[in-house]
């Protein structure tokens, strides 16, 4: 018999029964919450009389929402000035208080990006099933967990039940040879990934990232990378079990101490694919051709290396194609042909659950290091994932040269990435984003995001113009 | 939820791929903590010209007279004819209240998003797969016909077009008892509660750093 994938082991092991019809029900290990897909879970539950299943399973924060100038921040809740907001962040405290879930309220300095947080905070360990009320739920499964996102009805499904009635999906491992080049990061490898399988590419798969340049990245850079595997249509990415991996979780808030510790560690370490496991579909990339990748259109698959140029209608084989890509350079005020190095640039924004890490922080300020935002960015902002990253980060001194280039420094969460805060692109603009996510209106109506990696988007606030890192940043990477 | 019933519905189009959750409802509505009220703001940056606000008045606001949902022989519509990869993005729950808000109660396509189809049978909306050269040839047939309507019977998952040809789909056998019964999934799973129970304990004894630890 052909070995197990990683995901199949993570499967297994949490099946308490399976159907007839091909779906299981799959135990819940850990369940994150935020402001914005859990209120009609609560109210769900309050009309029908439930609790929950198990208190100690669940654990929320507040971060959609939050607002991150420290002024309005200083108020606490009461102090968010936007009245609707304000109350979807005070209903979350208000459920967690009457159904005695655990909460990190919003000025705790532990209060962050619900995906930074949980592994931040060990509330998300390897071998763990972990769902969230949120498609980047997906970045957890870089520690070796089987971790997706859920709708609103699952939530209150988990919180009712500690369960899931799930179909388990197939098996993709995405191969990784070599290493990526200096400069080049997990979020060029996602991107990457992401140009050459589609946006729908991983649908009904759970993907596995695998091989060398895989095994090099940082703990950060592999949250990173599962984090998108959403945007290529994954419920859920992973990554097997290393020496990153139990380093990374040790010492943790909520992880095991003592002899539990070298249980679980113990466990953890068979949590990879077996030499002899069969995948249903794999895909291989070569780390040393993946150059820094920049997204010119509205869709995470529309991206190319920094030295190439937007695709013209010439180039397009279909009907369909043609009025896709026709609509895409409208809305993104961009002509086919042009060199991604002359796309202006009004913002730039580094934060999100995708690269608002310490490592994202650093890679950030080692290119910001002695320069200046150029002239033209009206606003280029660096926004921690949570208040630890923060608090590390100064410690660090990164604010300070962060500061000194330019850059505004703020409290943690979500921001610009979706715009539900004051945080948002004006009509028309061009961004320079560490975000996931470049679909129309995403970052504010009618604004133009352009995904990038910490290092570029810091390099496109200096020059004004998306740039080669590599070339700008010269010895300091 | 409400049963499906067998639907006979004036179809509408809309006629782009990868149609995300953020088109379907935007950001600044997530921030409701009700259930309900979506309808009138689902696709909300295409089909007024100006920006929504949560709890703004929507009937006084400009219409896009371009966006199909605004023409007059789109009015009731109860089907959604679309391209491949609809209910990409978030996994906002959002986006299938909207759609079911707004009156539609099946939406066809040659692709969904994984989490946005899963979400939609919990809202009794249901999603139908069919091959991208018959949503091709559905979209024409759409366009060329004024009160274009579809027959969905879900229990023989059938499509019947107005000239009588039969699509079959596929749809998950459970979801599918769900959505014609109208069954309540949190009830269904707690008829399993000592199954869950017994699993649990067995769990906590292998893997007890699980447990007890967030308090
Ligand atoms: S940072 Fe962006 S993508 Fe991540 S959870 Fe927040 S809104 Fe979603």
């Amino acid at each position: 018999m052909a070995g197990k994938t990683l995901y199949d082991k993570l499967w297994d092991s949490h099946v308490v029964e399976m159907r007839d019809d091909g779906t299981g029900l799959i135990y819940i290990d850990r369940h994150l919450i935020h402001e914005v897909t859990s209120p009609q879970a609560f109210e769900g539950l309050r009309l029908a009389g439930r609790g929950l299943w198990r208190r100690d399973a669940n654990l929320a924060v507040p971060d959609h929402n939050v607002p991150t100038g420290s002024q309005e921040r200083a108020g606490g809740v009461s102090g968010i000035l936007d009245p609707v907001s304000r109350l979807q962040v005070q209903t979350l405290d208000d459920n967690c208080a009457s159904f005695d879930v655990v909460e990190i309220p919003i000025n705790d300095v532990r209060q962050g990006i619900v995906h930074v947080v949980g592994p931040e905070s060990g509330a998300t360990l390897p071998g763990m099933t972990v769902v969230c009320g949120d498609s980047h739920t997906s970045t957890h499964g870089a520690l070796g967990a089987l971790a997706h996102g859920i709708g609103t009805s699952e939530v209150e499904h988990v919180l009712a039940t500690q369960c899931l009635i799930q179909r388990k999906m197939k098996n993709l491992r995405v191969r990784v040879n070599g290493r990526l080049q200096v400069g080049v990061t997990a979020k060029d490898l996602a991107l990457a990934i992401i140009g050459r399988i589609g946006t729908a590419g991983g649908t009904g798969y759970a993907i596995e990232f695998a091989g060398e340049a895989v095994e090099h990245l940082s703990m950060e850079g592999r949250m990173t990378l599962c984090n998108m595997s959403i945007e290529a249509g994954a419920r859920m990415g992973m990554i097997g079990v290393d020496d990153k991996t139990i380093n990374y979780v040790a010492g943790r808030d909520y992880a095991p101490k003592g002899a539990l510790w070298d249980a679980a560690a113990a466990y953890w370490r068979t949590l990879h694919s077996d030499a002899d496991a069969v995948f249903d579909r794999e895909v291989v990339l070569e780390a040393a051709e993946i150059k820094p990748q920049v997204t010119w259109g509205t869709s995470p698959e529309m991206v190319l290396p920094i030295d190439a140029y937007v695709p013209t209608l010439a180039e397009q084989s279909t009907e369909v194609e043609r009025s896709s890509l026709k609509r895409a350079l409208e809305y993104m005020g961009l002509t086919g042909g042009q060199a991604i190095t002359d796309i202006q640039l009004d913002r730039v924004f580094i934060g999100s659950c995708t690269n608002s890490r310490i490592e994202d922080i650093r890679e950030a300020a080692a290119v910001a290091k002695g320069r200046k935002v150029a002239g033209s960015i009206k606003q280029a902002m660096v926004v921690p994932g949570s208040g630890l990253v923060k608090q590390q980060a100064e410690q660090e001194g990164l604010h300070t040269i962060l500061l000194e280039a330019g850059f505004e420094w703020r409290e943690p969460g979500c921001s610009m990435c979706l715009a539900m805060n004051a945080d948002k692109l004006g009509h028309g603009e061009h961004c320079a984003s560490t975000s996931n996510r470049n679909f129309e209106g995403r970052q504010g109506i009618g604004g133009r995001t352009h995904l990038v990696s910490p290092g570029m988007a810091a390099a496109a606030a200096i020059a004004g113009r998306f740039v080669d890192v590599r070339t700008l940043a010269g010895d300091t990477l | 939820m409400i049963p499906f019933a067998a639907l006979s519905g004036l179809v509408a189009p809309m006629d782009r791929a990868n149609v995300d959750t953020d088109v379907i409802i935007p950001k600044q509505f997530l921030k409701s903590i009700r259930r309900s009220g979506f309808g009138p703001n689902l696709f909300d940056e295409l089909r007024y010209l100006d920006e929504g606000q949560p709890d703004s008045d929507n009937s006084h606001r400009p219409l896009n007279p371009d966006f199909p949902l605004n023409h007059a022989r789109y009015a009731g519509a109860q089907i959604l004819l679309t391209r491949a990869n609809f209910g990409c993005g978030s996994s906002r729950e959002h986006a299938p209240w909207a759609l079911a808000d707004y009156g539609f109660r099946a939406i066809i396509a040659p692709s969904f998003a994984d989490i946005f189809h899963s979400n939609c049978f919990k809202n009794g909306l249901l999603p139908i797969v069919l091959d991208e050269q018959i949503v091709f040839r559905l979209f024409d047939e759409l366009y060329a016909t004024e009160g274009y309507t579809l027959t969905v019977e879900l229990a023989e998952q059938r499509v019947i077009t107005p000239s009588g040809e039969v699509l079959s789909f596929d749809v998950d056998s459970f979801r599918k008892r769900c959505l014609l019964e109208g069954l309540d999934d949190i009830g269904l799973t707690l008829k399993q509660a000592d199954a869950i129970r017994q699993f649990e304990s067995q769990w906590r004894q292998q893997s007890p750093w699980l447990f007890d630890v967030i308090e």
